[in-house]
């Protein structure tokens, strides 16, 4: 069993390293544009919604919680705490996507979306008056729906993974001796969790800075 | 069967620390500290990675040494991207 436990949690690491160098090609992306159109990148980020971004940011970190007491409650061998534990995680994860549906849909009606009626009115911080680069703006924002977008679909995906395990959970699969997909899918959560740890301050805090 | 559980203060202890951590880091990012702002943004990501790792995703606790070895050897090869694609970028003369 033990050994069994080890095989299952190394492959999911394995997994999650390809999942790590798959968002790292977008983040290297992201620094270099960064390095080179800094002015723009400032000053689109300074039209992202700071509240809803570091409310989302609390969210996420609510969910890893009841995840991790989830596990806890099926090693104990509580099943109704872990259902609740699970059910509290799918709360937190639709919240989640709730928000960022909002944060999209005001993005669309300011005209944000990188295409043909693409236009951003923002200011260099610290530079008033000093015109923004529309193309520049734009990769800001292109790299910023690839990366939230990507984001939200593994978010998507972890949400039906609950949905899953909320269901087994409440039917008593998972006990002490087997909670093999509750573990993995736990580390499949955090995972994404940490990816919005490091999209926060690099799509939202550049220059906020008076 | 020797499977490490982590107590609940443990847990709730990282939630919180984490909790305060994004405070923070939003906190700084509207007080001027130069170039410095971006790194202290990167640390702090950074440390509140290492806590989700380390306790939530339980690596910490892990007896399995090969899980620790594919962690780190992810992160080395991360850092190879990063590290030498912006080596390059940075330092070229347009």
């Amino acid at each position: 069993m033990e050994q069994q436990r080890d095989a299952s949690s190394l492959g999911m690491w394995l997994f999650l390293a390809t999942e790590i160098m798959f968002f790292g090609g977008m983040f290297c992306a992201y620094l270099i544009y960064r390095l080179w159109y800094y002015p723009e990148f400032a000053a689109a980020s300074n039209s992202l919604d700071i509240a809803l971004g570091t409310v989302n940011t609390a969210v996420l970190i609510c969910s890893s919680l009841t995840v991790v007491l989830a596990v806890r409650a099926a090693q104990l061998g509580k099943r109704q705490a872990q259902v609740i534990y699970l059910a509290l995680t799918l709360v937190l994860g639709l919240a989640f996507l709730g928000v960022k549906g909002i944060e999209w849909t005001s993005k669309f009606r300011e005209h944000h979306i990188p295409g043909a009626s693409f236009h951003f009115e923002g200011e260099v911080p610290g530079h008033p008056g000093q015109p923004v680069d529309q193309q520049h703006a734009q990769i800001f924002f292109s790299l910023y729906f690839a990366m939230t977008g990507m984001h939200a679909l593994h978010m998507i995906i972890g949400v039906g993974i609950f949905s899953y395990l909320t269901f087994y959970a409440w039917k008593g699969r998972y006990t002490p001796e087997y909670h093999t997909p509750l573990e993995n899918s736990g580390l499949y959560w955090h995972f994404v969790d940490i990816i919005w740890i490091y999209l926060f301050p690099l799509l939202y805090l550049i220059d906020r800075k008076k | 069967m020797s499977e490490h559980i982590v107590t609940f203060k443990t847990n709730v202890a990282v939630w919180l620390a984490l909790l305060a951590l994004t405070g923070v880091t939003t906190g700084v990012a509207f007080i001027d500290l130069g170039p410095l702002n971006t790194v202290v943004a990167l640390v702090i990501a950074t440390c509140k990675a290492l806590l989700v790792v380390l306790i939530f995703m339980h690596v910490k606790y892990a007896s399995d040494k090969l899980v620790k070895v594919v962690v780190i050897s992810a992160l080395f090869f991360l850092m190879l991207l990063l590290g030498l694609s912006l080596a390059d970028y940075s330092t070229r003369l347009l």
